[in-house]
C-alpha cells in the first residue's frame, strides 16, 4: 500500500512539474534570462555569421539606418537622411549628438573607418557578401559621408539598414576584431557588462541612449544570455523559471508548454529558409553527387510537406525555389519536386546506382531528428547518409574547406529582402558555391548588380531556373518557429527573425 | 584480551619487496603509458584534417596557408612537431583556442575545479550509498536486502544517465525547485549532476563491496573473532571490512577516471561549465587544440589516479608487491 502510494506520488509530482506555474522573479529583479541555441565565436559582428551574433549586435550597436520590423520601411538610425548622388555612390547625413558606449562621440570618422575596414580583403570579415560591394567611404565633413560602390548594387540600402554597424574608430582602431568581440563598444540601447566567450552574455541597458532612436527606449533593465546546449535543459529551466525566453521550441514540446500556466507560445514564419545542397562541382573530390540524376533523385526521395508538418510549426511553408518568395528576385515558377520515390529510384538506376552509395550529410541545427529523418529519406533509395552534427561555426568552415559532401542548413539572409542576400551568397564563386557553374554565378552577379528591376528579375529567373532544373540546391521550408516565454514578457516575433529585446517590457 | 591475529597482519610478516621499489616500478609504467598517450594525443590534432588551414582560416589563400604552416612550423618532421609540442605541453602550453582565441591551459584550468568538483562528489555519494548496501546484503545473502542491491546494480548498468539526470532535474527543479536546473554556481549546482554521475559507479562498488565482504566474512580468523565474544560491529568494521575493501581501493580510483571522462555528457545535460562541457563544445566547433589537450590532461589524471590506487593497495597488501 505504502509503495502503490509513494508512485503515484511520484507521477503525480512529476505531471504537477510539467503544469506548475514557473516563478518568475526575474521581472522583480528587471532582469530577462534567455537563452540563445549557437554560440558566438566573435562578438564582432563582422566576424560571426550566425544569427545570435545578429541578436547581439542589434542591441550593442546601431546601423545608418534603420528598417521597420513591422513595415519594411527605412527610418532615419545613425544617419538622419540619404540620397542616391549617382548609381555609384549613396551619401549619407549623419545625426549629431549620439555617443558611443566608451564616450567617445559619433561622427564621419566612424563611419569611414568602420565601412573602410570591413570593405578591405586584407581584414577578412566573414561575410563578404555584406560589404563586398562597398569601395570605400569618404569623409565630406564631420557629418556627412558618402559610399562609393564597385559597381551598381541594387539592394545597398537594405543591407546599410541591416548587418553593417557602425564601430567607434579609436577604439577599433585600438583593439581590431579581437578585442572588439571581447569587449563590444557600440551606440546601442544595450551594453555589454560581462561577456564570458561560450558561457554567457550580460547586457545592462544604455542609460545615455540617444534620443529619437527608432528603437525607442530600452524598458528592461538587463539582459543575461545563456548558451544551454540542450533544448530540455533550455524548457526545464523555463519551466522552474531560471529563463524567460526561449526559441526553435520543438514542435512536439508545443503542447506540453502551451498547457502550462504562466507560459506563453508564440509562432511565427520567418524568412530563414531551409535548404540542403550537393557538391555538385567535386569539390569533395569524385562522387556520384556530381550527377544531376543522382542530385535530382535525392530531391524527389525526400517528403518536404510531410517533413515540414512533422517539424515546424504550421506557419511554414515548403518552398519553390531558392530564396523566401517576399525577397525582391524569388521567382516562383522554376522546376519542381514533389515526393516520388518511385521516379527517385529510376533516376538513380538510370545514373548507375540502383543499390545507392555512401555518403556524409553535414548539419548544425538541432535537434538531431530533423538530420535523422533526411537520413531516412534518402536511405529509401540506397543512400547511406553518415550525419555528422557540428556547431555552427565548425559546419560553416566545413563548408567552406569544400569537404562536405551532402550540407543541409539554413540561411536566414541577414533579414535581406532582396534575393542577393541569399543568391548572391551561395552561387558567385564564394566559398559556400559547390554548383561550380560559371554561367550561373554570372547570371546571378548580373541580377545582384543592375540597377534596372526589370532585368534584375530577369536574370533571377534564368539563375532560380538553373538551379532548379540542374538541383544544386533543394530548398525546403521556410522556418516558423517557436519561442516559448514567460506570460509577464510583452514579445512580438519578427518575420525577420530577429528578436528585437529593446523593443519588449515587462506587463 | 590478546589481539585477534587478522589477516592483514600475518601478510605483515610476510615477504614483500620495499614500497620504494614497488613505487619506481610502477611509476616507469605509468611514465610510459603517459608517453603513449601524448603520441596520440598529438597525433590527434594531425588526422583530424590540415591545421594550417584550420589556423589560416576557410577563406585562406594557399599562399596564405603555407605562410601558416611556415610559421607554426608544421613544416618540419612530425617527430620534430611532436617532440617540440612535448616540450611545450610539459611547461602548460598547449597552443591557442581555434575558437576562444585565447591560451588554451587556462581555459581548461578555469574549468577543471568544476569537473573535479563533480567527480569527487559523484564518488564520495557512490560509496556513501554503495558501501553500505554492500554490507548489508553481504550479510543476508539472498534477502530482500540482498535483491534489492540487486535490483540497484542492474539499473544503475543499464539507465542512460542523461535520461536518468533529466528525470532528476524534472523532479527536484522543476516540480519541487528544491535544486536548481542548470548552470554553474555554489553547491547546489552540483547536486543533481553528482548524483547523476555517481550511479553508474554504485553498482561496481556495491557488487565488490558484497562478494569482498562475504569472502572475509567466511574466513577463519573472522570465525575466530566471533567465538571470542567480539561484538559485531568490531568484527564487521574493524577485522572484515578493512580487508575487504582493498579492491575497492583500486576500483574507486580508476571510477574516478571514469567520472572525469565520462562527465562530458553530465555536464551538457546540466549546463556545468567544466572540462568535459567544455570537451564537448570543442569537438562540435573543430577547436582541436582544447580537444587534444584535454584528452592529454583526462588520460594523465586517470595514469595518476591508477598510480595512486597501486601504490595504495601495495601498502594495504604486501602480497600485491610480491606479484
Amino acid at each position: 500500500m505504502l509503495r502503490t502510494t509513494g508512485a503515484i506520488a511520484c507521477v503525480a509530482a512529476l505531471s504537477v512539474g510539467l503544469w506548475a506555474a514557473p516563478v518568475s522573479a526575474n521581472k522583480a529583479n528587471d532582469t530577462l534570462n534567455v537563452a540563445w541555441d549557437q554560440q558566438i565565436d566573435n562578438a564582432d559582428a563582422y566576424f560571426n555569421t550566425n544569427r545570435e551574433g545578429i541578436l547581439l549586435a542589434r542591441m550593442v550597436w546601431d546601423q545608418l539606418i534603420e528598417r521597420d520590423p513591422e513595415t519594411f520601411q527605412y527610418k532615419p538610425a545613425l544617419a538622419t537622411a540619404w540620397r542616391w548622388v549617382d548609381d555609384l555612390t549613396l551619401e549619407f547625413d549623419l545625426r549629431q549628438g549620439v555617443k558611443f558606449q566608451d564616450g567617445q562621440p559619433f561622427d564621419a570618422e566612424d563611419v569611414v573607418y568602420t565601412l573602410n575596414f570591413v570593405s578591405n580583403p586584407a581584414n577578412k570579415v566573414l561575410n563578404t557578401t555584406n560589404v563586398g560591394w562597398i569601395k570605400n567611404a569618404e569623409k565630406v565633413d564631420q557629418y556627412k559621408v558618402r559610399i562609393h560602390l564597385k559597381a551598381p548594387f541594387p539592394a545597398a540600402l537594405e543591407y546599410i539598414a541591416g548587418p553593417i554597424p557602425i564601430y567607434p574608430h579609436v577604439y577599433y582602431a585600438k583593439v581590431g576584431p579581437d578585442g572588439m568581440g571581447r569587449h563590444p563598444v557600440g551606440t546601442g540601447p544595450y551594453k555589454v557588462q560581462s561577456l564570458e566567450p561560450g558561457k554567457s552574455i550580460t547586457l545592462v541597458k544604455n542609460t545615455d541612449y540617444w534620443n529619437d532612436s527608432p528603437k525607442g527606449n530600452p524598458k528592461i533593465g538587463k539582459i543575461v544570455v545563456s548558451f544551454p546546449p540542450e533544448k530540455t535543459t533550455q524548457m526545464a529551466e523555463l519551466l522552474s523559471g531560471g529563463l524567460d525566453w526561449i526559441w526553435y521550441v520543438p514542435t512536439d514540446q508545443v503542447k506540453n508548454l502551451e498547457r502550462v500556466k504562466g507560459l506563453t507560445v508564440t509562432s511565427g514564419e520567418t524568412m530563414r529558409v531551409g535548404y540542403i545542397y550537393f557538391d555538385a562541382a567535386g569539390r569533395t573530390g569524385k562522387s556520384p553527387l556530381q550527377d544531376v540524376r543522382v542530385r535530382q533523385a535525392i530531391a524527389y526521395s525526400i517528403n518536404r510537406p510531410e517533413f515540414t508538418k512533422t517539424f515546424f510549426a504550421s506557419t511554414a511553408n515548403v518552398l519553390k525555389g531558392p530564396c523566401f518568395p517576399t525577397q525582391f528576385g524569388c521567382y516562383q515558377g522554376a522546376t519542381q519536386y514533389d515526393y516520388n520515390l518511385a521516379k527517385a529510384k529510376e533516376l538513380m538506376k538510370e545514373a548507375g546506382h540502383p543499390d545507392g552509395f555512401s555518403t556524409t550529410l553535414y548539419a548544425f541545427r538541432q535537434p538531431p531528428s530533423w538530420e535523422d529523418a533526411l537520413a531516412g529519406y534518402m536511405r529509401q533509395i540506397g543512400i547511406q547518409a553518415q550525419i555528422q552534427l557540428l556547431q555552427y561555426p565548425a559546419f560553416r568552415n566545413k563548408n567552406h574547406e569544400g569537404v562536405t559532401p551532402i550540407s543541409f542548413g539554413d540561411w536566414g539572409s541577414y533579414s535581406i529582402n532582396d534575393a542577393s542576400a541569399i543568391l548572391g551568397n551561395f552561387f558567385t564563386g564564394s566559398p559556400d558555391d559547390f554548383s561550380g557553374d560559371m554561367e550561373l554565378q554570372g547570371w546571378v552577379h548580373e541580377a545582384d548588380t543592375n540597377s534596372d528591376p526589370k532585368k534584375r528579375e530577369e536574370f533571377y529567373k534564368k539563375a532560380i531556373d538553373r538551379i532548379m532544373d540542374r538541383m544544386y540546391w533543394l530548398p525546403m521550408n521556410s522556418y516558423a518557429i517557436y519561442y516559448a516565454h514567460t506570460s509577464e514578457l510583452n514579445f512580438t516575433p519578427y518575420k525577420d527573425e530577429i528578436p528585437r529585446y529593446y523593443l519588449y517590457s515587462w506587463k | 584480551m590478546a589481539a585477534v591475529p587478522t589477516d592483514r597482519s600475518r601478510q605483515a610478516q610476510g615477504k614483500g619487496r620495499p614500497l620504494f621499489v614497488y613505487f619506481i616500478k610502477r611509476s616507469f609504467v605509468a611514465l610510459l603509458v603517459a608517453i603513449t598517450v601524448s603520441v596520440v594525443s598529438f597525433l590527434l590534432l594531425h588526422v583530424s584534417g590540415d591545421l594550417a588551414q584550420s589556423l589560416a582560416g576557410p577563406s585562406a589563400s594557399a599562399a596564405d596557408v603555407a605562410q601558416v604552416r611556415k610559421a607554426y612550423g608544421l613544416d618540419r618532421p612530425m617527430v620534430i612537431q611532436y617532440l617540440d609540442w612535448a616540450g611545450k605541453a610539459i611547461r602548460g602550453d598547449f597552443g591557442y583556442s581555434f575558437f576562444l582565441k585565447q591560451p588554451v591551459f587556462p581555459i581548461i584550468a578555469d574549468r577543471l575545479p568544476v569537473t573535479m568538483m563533480l567527480g569527487v562528489s559523484a564518488l564520495v555519494i557512490a560509496l556513501f550509498v554503495s558501501i553500505p548496501l554492500g554490507i548489508a546484503a553481504a550479510l543476508r545473502p539472498n534477502s530482500w536486502i540482498d535483491r534489492l542491491a540487486l535490483t540497484v546494480s542492474v539499473f544503475g548498468q543499464a539507465l542512460p544517465s542523461f535520461w536518468f539526470g533529466l528525470l532528476l532535474m524534472m523532479l527536484f527543479g522543476v516540480t519541487l525547485r528544491w535544486l536548481p536546473v542548470s548552470g554553474t554556481g555554489g553547491w547546489q549546482y552540483y547536486v543533481m549532476p553528482a548524483i547523476t554521475l555517481s550511479y553508474y559507479s554504485i553498482p561496481t562498488f556495491m557488487r565488490l563491496t558484497r562478494a569482498g565482504m562475504m569472502e572475509v566474512l567466511a574466513s577463519d580468523y573472522i570465525r575466530t573473532a566471533r567465538a571470542k565474544g567480539l561484538r559485531t560491529p568490531t568484527v564487521l568494521f574493524k577485522h572484515a571490512l578493512r580487508n575487504a575493501i582493498i579492491p575497492l581501493v583500486a576500483v574507486a580510483a580508476v571510477q574516478l577516471g571514469f567520472a572525469l571522462g565520462g562527465s562530458i555528457v553530465i555536464e551538457a545535460v546540466f549546463s556545468l561549465h567544466g572540462v568535459g562541457y567544455l570537451g564537448w563544445e570543442s569537438i562540435s566547433r573543430a577547436d582541436f587544440p582544447v580537444v587534444q589537450a584535454i584528452v592529454l590532461i583526462l588520460a594523465l589524471f586517470y595514469i595518476v589516479l591508477t598510480l595512486l590506487a597501486d601504490l595504495l593497495n601495495a601498502f594495504l597488501d604486501p602480497r600485491i608487491r610480491v606479484r
